[in-house]
């Protein structure tokens, strides 16, 4: 288990319960049961107490959790016959997008989202799941021919952001991004998304203008990161803790806002110390959505879409 | 995103040169140091008469120079709630609201207006880079969707000068959402087959350039203009290379494809009239500087500092 660093006193009582089972295995006449039982009693009361009131800091912690469930997992779990379709037809194939046909409790739908990688390999191949232009040209590509045969669209949304470097600016990051967004709103067919880890700024929007937008519990939407937003305005990037809360980037909050529809609750302790009940949460919440638009004619979800999009910021957070 | 770090200097430079300017204060050029008298600056629309540097330029300035007569009727754009976020960071968002309010002395970082540009009926939009960086909040979303809304409503096309550092932070999430609302906004003029044409000018960069400013049927830059999406600094810290020159500036993406065309401010009024009229299948244009429409003339409003005559001559060069 990899802790994080406001999960280091449970990582110690922990610890204690493991050596002391150890001690116990080494020394048969010894009965450390009794006293194991109580520390994990003590540990689990601590998970409760500690996720029950996460700072804003702390979800972007658990969000960006390398154990959290990521898209492939989401894919692997809650999709048959899932059939991944490459490539931008202009340049490349984006890795860090993951996009193709798939059955979702039997239907056909088109499933896209962004893939962080679980280790060090997987992760420079999957750019951490930074998309460049081909991941965006790619997911447009998708979108339109679910569009053209009425298959509904659900994204998977777990990016810091769209990927800042030479080529990706060269080849149009802006307007690859900007077009992305402009076909979510033209595709007349169900669009659902769920954000199940980070939501980093103009990347993730590419993929989140939908008809309905889940959140996991401790997952994160910003229009930048904690980071960068304290490097700004506070001129010290050691401020995230401050810019995370300024921020109102945690899914309760969002959820006030009126910028998201749903929020997915985790396990006790987050998604990733019970990956099978999240990806099972997952698949409700994606069960439900896809079931508020059925039977709806194409052109009204594109409409319902875009009205849903221009009257949002109406309501601010109660003071 | 990195947007103070990177413009503080050129913003300081900016509002120093535009506004609140004593009649006799001359400006230093960034690029070539050149000192301009400000009479003559204003009337080259804050292009350096030495070497061609384009500097900032306000959107009422811009409109004074580019519709006929310098005659414009500003477009109401609805009041959005105020610090939806309770925004504070060293400061409150209201006071830094405020506070830009006062230096700039406009409300908001976009001015919409509509009139005649060369005898041709249009909608014109303009980003004030002056004010919090230009920075699309609620309002720069709620003003373009105004912009688009009138241009429908009187069938006309809409242009677009864009100039900002991207989102405006102390807004959140909610200037994320306009990425979305503002591409709702460029879908009603394309659904309406209105022609949309953004004028790309320094610096356009981050949630703005991944929105409405990269989606115009044309696309214009003015010289040497900052466009892009992470700012060069964010990329030379991911990749840890130099960065080669012109790196993001207007003639690179026009070379990589990504402009239809780079042209001084002094043209862009012919060109925008010369582009819309073929669009919309009108004759061709009356070109150069005319005097304000005359029969509607009555309703409009000039700006009203100052008799806007020959303050917009060099737009008229031909």
């Amino acid at each position: 288990m990899n802790y994080l660093e406001f999960e280091k006193p449970l990582a110690e009582i922990e610890g204690k319960a493991e050596e002391l089972r150890a001690m116990g295995r080494a020394n048969p006449g010894m009965d450390v049961e009794k006293e194991a039982a109580g520390l994990d009693k003590k540990a689990s009361d601590m998970i409760v107490s500690l996720y029950g009131s996460l700072t804003a800091w702390q979800k972007c912690q658990v969000a960006r959790h390398p154990e959290r469930p990521h898209c492939k997992e989401y894919i692997e779990t809650l999709f048959s016959e899932y059939t991944p379709l490459a490539g931008d037809r202009s340049f490349a194939d984006d890795h860090s997008v993951m996009g193709g046909l798939a059955r979702f409790d039997g239907q056909a739908v088109m499933v896209i989202g962004h893939e962080k990688g679980h280790d060090t390999k997987s992760r420079i191949e999957r750019n951490f799941g930074m998309a460049r232009p081909e991941g965006y040209r790619k997911a447009i590509r998708l979108m339109d021919l679910a569009d053209r045969f009425g298959i509904p669209v659900i994204t998977l949304i777990d990016t810091p952001g769209a990927y800042p470097g030479k080529g990706a600016e060269e080849r149009g990051q802006s307007e690859a991004i900007a077009r992305t967004t402009e076909k979510c709103l033209s595709i007349k067919v169900p669009l659902v998304s769920v954000i199940i880890g980070e939501g980093g700024s103009g990347g993730a929007v590419a993929f989140a203008t939908a008809n309905r937008v889940a959140m996991l519990e401790h997952s994160i939407y910003s229009v930048i990161s904690p980071e960068g937003c304290a490097s700004i305005l506070w001129k010290d990037a050691e401020k995230m803790r401050e810019a995370a809360e300024a921020l109102r980037l945690t899914a309760q909050n969002l959820y006030d806002l009126g910028v998201i529809d749903k929020i997915i609750n985790e396990p006790v302790g987050g998604a990733h110390r019970d990956r099978a009940a999240t990806t099972e949460a997952v698949r409700n919440a994606i069960n439900a959505m896809l079931g508020e638009m059925a039977g709806k004619k194409g052109s009204d979800l594109r409409d319902a879409r875009r009205k849903k999009f221009l009257g949002m910021g109406s309501k601010g957070l109660a003071a | 995103m990195n947007w103070i770090s990177n413009y503080v200097r050129p913003r300081i430079n900016s509002i120093f040169s535009r506004r609140e300017v004593p009649e006799n204060l001359w400006t230093k050029c960034d690029e070539c140091g050149t000192m301009l008298f400000h009479r003559e600056l204003s009337d080259n629309l804050h292009v350096c008469t030495n070497c061609g540097h384009h500097m900032a330029i306000t959107p009422r300035e811009r409109f004074k120079a580019l519709f006929d007569g310098g005659v414009f009727v500003e477009v109401k754009v609805p009041e959005p709630i105020a610090d939806p976020l309770q925004f504070r960071d060293q400061k409150k968002y209201v006071d830094r609201l405020k506070e830009a309010r006062k230096t700039v002395g406009e409300k908001e970082a976009m001015l919409v207006a509509e009139g005649e540009v060369g005898r041709t009926p249009m909608v014109v939009a303009a980003q004030d880079f002056g004010f919090m960086a230009g920075s699309m909040g609620m309002y720069v979303g709620n003003a373009i969707i105004a912009a688009a809304e009138r241009a429908v409503a009187l069938k006309r096309p809409l242009a677009l000068f864009s100039a900002a550092g991207g989102a405006r932070m102390q807004e959140g999430i909610l200037s994320l959402m306009q990425m979305p609302r503002t591409t709702v906004a460029v879908q009603m003029l394309k659904e309406a087959g209105l022609p949309y044409i953004v004028v790309l000018t320094h610096p356009t960069t981050g949630g703005v350039t991944a929105s409405y400013a990269m989606l115009g049927d044309v696309q214009i830059a003015e010289p040497n203009a900052l466009i892009c999406f992470a700012g060069p600094r964010v990329i030379e810290q991911t990749i840890r290379e130099k960065l080669p020159e012109g790196f993001q500036r207007a003639e690179y993406l026009l070379d990589h494809g990504m402009l239809d065309r780079v042209t001084p401010r002094g043209k862009i009024k012919d060109e925008l009239v010369t582009i819309v009229r073929m669009l919309m299948r009108q004759t061709p244009a009356v070109k150069g500087d005319l005097p304000p429409p005359a029969p509607k003339a009555a309703e409009a409003v000039a700006p009203a500092e100052k008799p806007a005559g020959k303050a917009a001559a060099p737009a008229a060069k031909k």
